[in-house]
């Protein structure tokens, strides 16, 4: 079936078992973001050494295991590691199913690819990465550009 | 001729088509409907054979496009039981006919501080936000009737919710979600003691049943032309036109003047008043043509098969295990737009499967956050039915669930 791309066994595992969820009460910056077309809601919590990532939500099984994903790709990184890590990851999810991903970097992150071909989705995928992003600018940390989300 | 929906199924292309391997189980009328291939004759032959601008051109082509664009509202008019043709004003979509409403209705009625205006938690965002701006705009206060758990209109509060201070009501006539019909004849008869007016969007109810405006004895309807068989871009607000002819414009521009001069301006009396600029013109008549294939078949028969699917669909939708219906459980006051929710999976995921197997339903909050909210859910999937929709479709939704449920189980 077509969705096999979609609904790789890891997705499923990251959004049935999910890593890193439930916030944390010491946080340096937060940010909360919602995607207006379905309601899906993230809200990310950071320490300013990125030591600490925790989030909580609600929304579809992308949105939620990539958070999931998230959180085991960057807590405790640098903010020059961690800004090459999200970098690829927006970079793979923009690609429409065009990018090889770099499964030393992405992890399992690598899994969402085939999310890459469902414009309808990609921003499912996004949504705890630029929640993410805003929360790491709120505690001082600059995690690269500002990617232009699409679709 | 007894109803045949195999036979009406003939006139849309669009159901020659897959999707994703699979026939299209087209389950998202409510979002907007399939275009009989008699609707798409007249535009193209509207474009090909007599296109010119309308109210303006002395010559052939205008005078065939103004001939064709007025019997198009002359048809709207009489599809909807209005007094006289002059009564309906194309919009773009039901959206900006509330607007219109919200701004020039608004404007005549002179809101301020103490005054109110009463909607329901019912509203799509377009029956909402409008009411909204208007109230911070002039001080006005926006208050709104709750939902049941069953789904309706919650009126146990009417006559303190719509009293003296109110202006204006308007409500929804069939939800969006829910796919509740509302009885609005209890409100109606107390806005009228209080001397508010009343509005009611009908953008579900017009393409799927008999709607008379002088029944339901309303001040004004919104509705649009691509959820009943015509296209995108062409939408009707209806108003009593004694009402209307108070109103100041919405709009300004081209053709809707009497007399202009650099200093001042005087106005044309509606529609025109409400029509400024070149109309979607094509798009008029062509949902004239939709009027004429609706009317062809009969809104009585379009309701009553309509109501056979729903039935059908509530029992088949009840016998999936995980699955909760949000809204009325039987046909009974209810059209054919069935929302619910599948238990641990999200709605997004829920519609993707379903896609997968050529089976198309919306997911989301359908720009009605406030029910969602009101059951507790950030999303709800929703099919929704309409003259061409068959038992074998409600089927395959069905067996669509049950994958679903295998993958996320």
């Amino acid at each position: 079936m077509m969705l096999d791309g979609l609904y790789q066994d890891i997705i499923l595992d990251h959004y049935k078992h999910p890593h890193g969820r439930g916030l944390r009460e010491r946080f340096d910056g937060e940010a909360h973001h919602v995607n207006p077309t379905c309601g899906d809601e993230i809200t990310v919590r950071v320490n300013a050494d990125l030591s600490e990532i925790s989030y909580d939500g609600l929304g579809c099984s992308i949105s939620q295991a990539s958070a999931s994903v998230l959180h085991e790709l960057l807590q405790g990184r640098d903010a020059h590691d961690a800004g090459e890590i999200h970098q690829a990851f927006v970079e793979l999810m923009q690609g429409r199913g065009q990018v090889e991903p770099d499964e030393e970097m992405l992890g399992d992150g690598i899994a969402f690819a085939g999310v890459a071909k469902f414009p309808a989705r990609v921003k499912c995928a996004l949504l705890p990465w630029m929640a993410f992003k805003d929360a790491a600018a709120r505690a001082g940390v600059e995690v690269g550009a500002s990617p232009e989300v699409k679709a | 001729m007894s109803f045949d929906v195999a036979r009406v199924r003939k006139d849309f292309p669009i159901f020659e088509r897959e999707v994703n391997g699979h026939p299209l189980v087209y389950l998202d009328s409510a979002n907007t409907s399939q275009k009989p291939v008699q609707v798409l004759d007249v535009m193209r032959a509207h474009q090909e054979r007599h296109n010119g601008n309308v109210s303006r051109s002395v010559h052939t082509l205008g005078t065939e496009s103004t001939e064709r664009y007025e019997a198009a509202r002359a048809k709207v008019a009489a599809f909807i039981g209005a007094g006289r043709p002059d009564e309906v004003i194309f919009t773009k979509n039901s959206t900006e006919a509330i607007n219109l409403v919200a701004h020039a209705a608004g404007q005549l009625l002179a809101l301020g501080p103490g005054d109110e205006i009463v909607i329901s938690e019912m509203e799509h965002h377009s029956n909402l936000v409008p009411w909204q701006l208007l109230c911070e705009r002039t001080g006005a206060t926006l208050r709104w009737f709750g939902i049941t758990d069953e789904g309706r209109l919650d009126e146990s509060g009417l006559d303190e919710l719509v009293n003296e201070r109110t202006k204006l009501v308007s409500v929804v006539h069939m939800s969006n979600v829910l796919g509740t019909i509302n009885d609005v004849s209890a409100l109606v008869a107390r806005a009228r003691q209080v001397g508010a007016l009343v509005m009611l969007d009908c953008s579900q109810s017009v393409p799927h049943f008999p709607v008379d405006v002088r029944e339901l004895g309303v001040d004004f309807i919104a509705f649009t032309g691509h959820k009943m068989l015509g296209p995108t871009g062409i939408g009707v607000l209806w108003g009593r036109f004694d009402l209307l002819s108070e109103m100041p414009p919405f709009l300004a521009g081209g053709s809707m003047i009497e007399t202009v001069t650099m200093g001042r301006t005087t106005y044309a009396p509606p529609p025109a008043r409400f029509e400024a600029g070149t109309p979607p013109i094509t798009e008029a008549i062509g949902l004239g043509a939709a009027v004429d294939y609706l009317t062809g078949i009969g809104m009585d028969e379009i309701h009553r098969h309509e109501q056979e699917i729903t039935r059908y669909a509530l029992e088949q939708l009840s016998a999936v295990p995980d699955v909760r219906i949000y809204g009325p459980a039987s046909p009974a006051g209810r059209g054919g737009t069935v929302s619910f929710g599948v238990e641990g999976v999200h709605p997004h995921d829920v519609g993707q499967i379903l896609d997968a197997l050529g089976v198309e339903v919306r997911v989301g909050h359908h720009c009605a956050r406030p029910v969602c909210v009101r059951f507790g859910v950030p999303a709800m999937t929703r099919a929704s039915f309409y003259l061409y929709t068959t038992t074998e479709e409600i089927d395959a939704l069905a067996r669509g669930l049950d994958q679903v449920r295998k993958v996320f189980g």
